[in-house]
């Protein structure tokens, strides 16, 4: 089996990503396919790092994973505080801004 | 057996970052440990005293780089190779730690909201309930804002000056995270705040998705995260082109997003409209120096030599930046909307700067580079757009900030000073001779010039032209209207943003008519290093 199909997965994935966040409405829905491009990005550099035969791309999907969990926190505080305010995640229903 | 070898590290080099991510820390545990009380004077004392100790590093390592003073700049790979500190990252470095300085006596404000800061009392307490009341009469001010702009700051020191793609997305991430924490943290219109926030954080996560996997296909293609290896990789034209463009397509969306180019653009003005007004001086001025200088490394120092793919996407993307910002702006009835697509306009006239890139050789002695010509125009830019946003906190009426545009007819006849001062900052942004914004741009059109941009710099001159003219209908509003109702009130603020104003206009007066010293030390500062 080639490296090729690791890369062709990741790319689906990382499509199905963001894709989601184009079409979903909940905000964890959109977070979580956020993560979703995150993960398929990890699987990328894994591959590129298999096939280059170098470790700085483990390395850097480490560093993925860490970014990730970092803006957990953050992102899940800021959807946390419009739900509570709002009784809604929905990104639709937060429409004051505009134009 | 491996055996562990230490890492090397030029502690001094480094040191305004390591400076600025130790008072970050130590706000940390000062939140932890100091009472109450006490925590705001401790907060403001302790970063101001941060931030000069790093301005004071920077200036010292920025004058051992090369002794020679006259020559260009030199510079050196530090920690690992992980850091570049040459003359354009420590420029970048000095003027984000001077924007630091003023963006934390804006948020140490407390005059204007009658002896709070301008952040929300407790940001967990529900907006219209009892327990956001009980905080507002008890006085409770969330004091966390001042370490978490101290992260935004090392991450934006980190992130003109990385090297190695692994730390400029660590860079990215540690300027980003604070920042969409601290556009939820507003006293006033706390809904608008958090809707910011989310739309700030959703989209820009959504962003940096795109660039580290640009970062992942890069990596794929050079097989290295180092610009130099990355550099030679692309010169060598080894493996697949595709792999290439892809990888610097997505990094550049990563990083268009963050200075707000079109089409990256959507995020700007709700963000800048809904952050407290604070946070939005700090992210319009710094964030732009910060991300302009990582754009500038990445694409002149790792994809230089395949300039001639990628310079087609700028031009369109430059175009349209310029075009849709000045454009949109037309239309703007919020004052903090107006200066959001301004500052997409100012964009665009930054990567007009960005065009003009040439080979070393052919550059004739004396004159700006690409590289010099930004970030002249982001010097000028930054401290205009400080003192502007400065200047949108002091007018007020009951229900807070009146950045509603039809609230401010008639300032003029309120108060003369801050209308002047405010139409004084409007020209600049314009581009009116004798202020620092037509410096500026004469700057970034000659540099797009000489490297055979002219049709940008056609469309930015038009552009220019539209901004004028709503630049100049906000003077006529507060000058020459009838002001609504009882009209706009100015409440007179504290010492701390008098002098953020007050820096903010001698700068933008100083760089318009005497441009001359600060030109000779941009032709000093010679040229990324590899």
């Amino acid at each position: 089996m080639t490296l090729t199909w690791y890369l062709v997965l990741a790319a689906i994935l990382f499509t199905i990503g963001a894709v989601g966040v184009l079409v979903r409405r909940n905000a964890i829905v959109v977070f979580m396919c956020v993560e979703l491009m995150l993960n398929s990005v990890n699987l990328t550099l894994v591959t590129f790092a298999r096939a280059h035969g170098t470790v700085d791309g483990q390395i850097m999907a480490f560093f993925v994973m860490v970014v990730a969990a970092a803006e957990v926190v953050v992102g899940l505080a800021i959807i946390m505080s419009i739900y509570r305010t709002r009784r809604s995640a929905s990104v639709d229903d937060a429409n004051l801004l505009k134009y | 057996m491996n055996t562990f070898d230490a890492p090397t590290i030029e502690y001094f080099t480094v040191s305004p970052i390591l400076i600025v991510l130790g008072v970050a820390t130590l706000g940390v545990l000062i939140e932890a440990f100091v009472p109450r009380g006490r925590r705001y004077l401790v907060q403001v004392v302790l970063s101001l005293v941060g931030l000069l100790a790093a301005i004071v590093t920077t200036v010292i390592v920025f004058n051992r780089l090369n002794p020679g003073a006259k020559t260009p700049k030199g510079g050196k790979v530090v920690a690992m190779g992980a850091l570049a500190a040459d003359g354009p990252a420590l420029f970048c470095w000095l003027l984000i730690l001077v924007l630091a300085v003023l963006s934390v006596l804006l948020f140490a404000e407390r005059h204007l909201e009658g002896g709070v800061t301008s952040f929300a009392g407790q940001a967990a307490a529900l907006p219209g309930t009892e327990a956001e009341r009980e905080a507002s009469t008890k006085g409770l001010e969330h004091t966390e804002v001042f370490p978490l702009l101290m992260f935004a700051v090392a991450g934006m020191l980190m992130f003109p000056a990385a090297i190695v793609l692994l730390a400029v997305c660590v860079a990215l991430e540690v300027l980003s995270l604070p920042l969409y924490l601290l556009c939820g943290l507003a006293r006033r219109r706390r809904l608008l705040s958090q809707e910011a926030a989310m739309k700030y954080f959703l989209l820009g996560a959504f962003s940096s998705g795109f660039f580290v996997y640009g970062i992942a296909l890069v990596y794929g293609y050079s097989g290295s995260m180092e610009f130099a290896e990355i550099a030679e990789a692309v010169s060598a034209q080894t493996g697949s082109e595709g792999l290439l463009l892809g990888g610097i397509a997505l990094m550049a969306v990563g990083l268009l997003f963050k200075v707000g180019a079109v089409p990256f653009h959507n995020w700007t003005p709700d963000v800048y409209q809904g952050a407290p007004t604070a946070v939005t001086a700090f992210m319009a001025a710094s964030t732009k120096v910060a991300a302009f200088g990582a754009l500038l490394r990445l694409f002149y120092v790792a994809f230089g030599a395949n300039r001639t793919e990628w310079l087609p996407m700028i031009w369109i993307v430059a175009i349209l930046t310029m075009v849709v910002g000045s454009v949109l702006a037309l239309t703007q009835t919020d004052i903090k909307r107006l200066l959001a697509y301004s500052s997409i306009a100012h964009a665009g006239f930054i990567l007009t700067g960005f065009l003009g890139i040439r080979s070393l050789n052919v550059v004739p002695g004396g004159s700006l580079t690409g590289i010099s010509a930004v970030l002249f125009y982001l010097t000028t830019y930054a401290f205009t757009t400080i003192a502007a946003f400065a200047l949108v906190t002091v007018v007020r009426d009951g229900g807070g900030e009146a950045t509603s545009l039809a609230r401010w007819q008639g300032l003029g006849k309120e108060s003369p000073l801050v209308a002047g001062l405010f139409a004084f900052l409007l020209l600049a942004m314009a581009g009116i001779p004798l202020t620092s914004g037509f410096t500026g741009k004469w700057a970034v059109f000659a540099a797009a010039l000489s490297a055979g941009a002219w049709p940008v710099v056609i469309v930015a001159v038009l552009a220019s032209a539209v901004a004028a003219y709503f630049y100049v209908k906000v003077i006529v509003l507060m000058f020459f209207s009838e002001p609504i109702g009882e009209g706009p009130s100015v409440t007179n603020p504290s010492v701390l943003t008098g002098s953020v104003i007050a820096v903010g206009v001698a700068a933008t007066l100083l760089l318009g008519i005497v441009p001359g010293s600060l030109i000779d030390l941009l032709g000093r500062v010679g040229v990324f290093i590899r």
